[in-house]
């Protein structure tokens, strides 16, 4: 079974996803985000998506539904290091990320949450 | 249906995949990768045919109750390029035009799949059956060619 570690940095939470990622793990990343969240008390999340050769309709939508939910529980996301291939690909497949806010790399994506009060 | 994808093309090194999980779904991404490759395709032309190839996987795998991913290097003159086709023996699709329209979905997905994985490829061709109560399934083949 796949496991993606969910590390604290300071108030924020960072995400690194180093693996072909299996649609059962993203909905399982999702929960227990959820409950990293309120554990610690993050006001950030921060998710590396350096590693993902692809985005597909349904990682896209992974990714805004965890964004929606950190949102809920008063807590903000940013999503980080999208490969331009995989810009260019998302996009022209329709998928626009609305809600989800991105930033170049992770030192860029603390910087975003440190500016919204909810940084490391 | 679509021209350009070439169904007597000399294929190399077709592998047929099963697709019954989810982790399934991840080793055909692979193989098609691996493929895009080996046929020269460019970084983004990769990128675009391995989420097509995602997409339609994960309908085979959702909505056809799975199936295969058949996948092979093809080649047309001096052409080089990656073909897959996707079989499944589900309910087929009754409403094909309404399922090729953007942000239509039956399912847990955003309505992308099949018209977004459309656009990502060069050749589409799409086959459907709901003749029966059972349905003869679905059959998606796609091409996409080094520039």
């Amino acid at each position: 079974m796949q496991q993606i570690p969910v590390l604290r940095v300071g108030d924020a939470l960072l995400v690194s996803i180093q693996i072909d990622l299996e649609d059962v793990t993203a909905v399982e990343l999702q929960a227990a985000l959820a409950d990293r969240i309120v554990e610690t008390g993050a006001r950030g999340v921060l998710i590396d998506i350096s590693a993902l050769e692809i985005v597909d309709s349904f990682i896209g939508r992974m990714l805004a539904s965890i964004a929606a939910v950190a949102r809920v529980l008063d807590t903000e996301t940013v999503v980080v290091g999208m490969r331009p291939a995989v810009a260019i690909t998302m996009v022209e497949l329709g998928l626009s990320l609305t809600g989800v806010r991105t930033a170049l790399d992770v030192e860029r994506g603390l910087a975003l949450l440190r500016a919204a009060g909810a940084g490391a | 249906m679509t021209p350009g994808v070439p169904t007597e093309a000399a294929a190399v090194d077709a592998q047929v995949l099963p697709i019954a999980s989810d982790a399934d779904v991840v080793r055909v991404r692979q193989v098609v990768r691996a493929l895009a490759v080996s046929a020269k395709l460019s970084l983004v032309d990769q990128t675009k045919l391995v989420t097509a190839a995602s997409e339609l996987a994960r309908n085979t795998l959702v909505y056809g109750g799975g199936g295969t991913a058949e996948v092979d290097l093809v080649t047309q003159g001096v052409r080089r390029g990656v073909r897959a086709t996707f079989t499944d023996e589900g309910p087929g699709i009754p409403d094909l035009e309404l399922a090729l329209t953007d942000g239509w979905s039956s399912g847990s997905g955003m309505g992308l799949g099949l018209s977004g994985a459309r656009r990502l490829v060069d050749g589409f061709d799409l086959q459907t059956g709901t003749g029966t109560s059972t349905g003869i399934g679905t059959r998606v083949r796609i091409v996409k060619w080094a520039r």
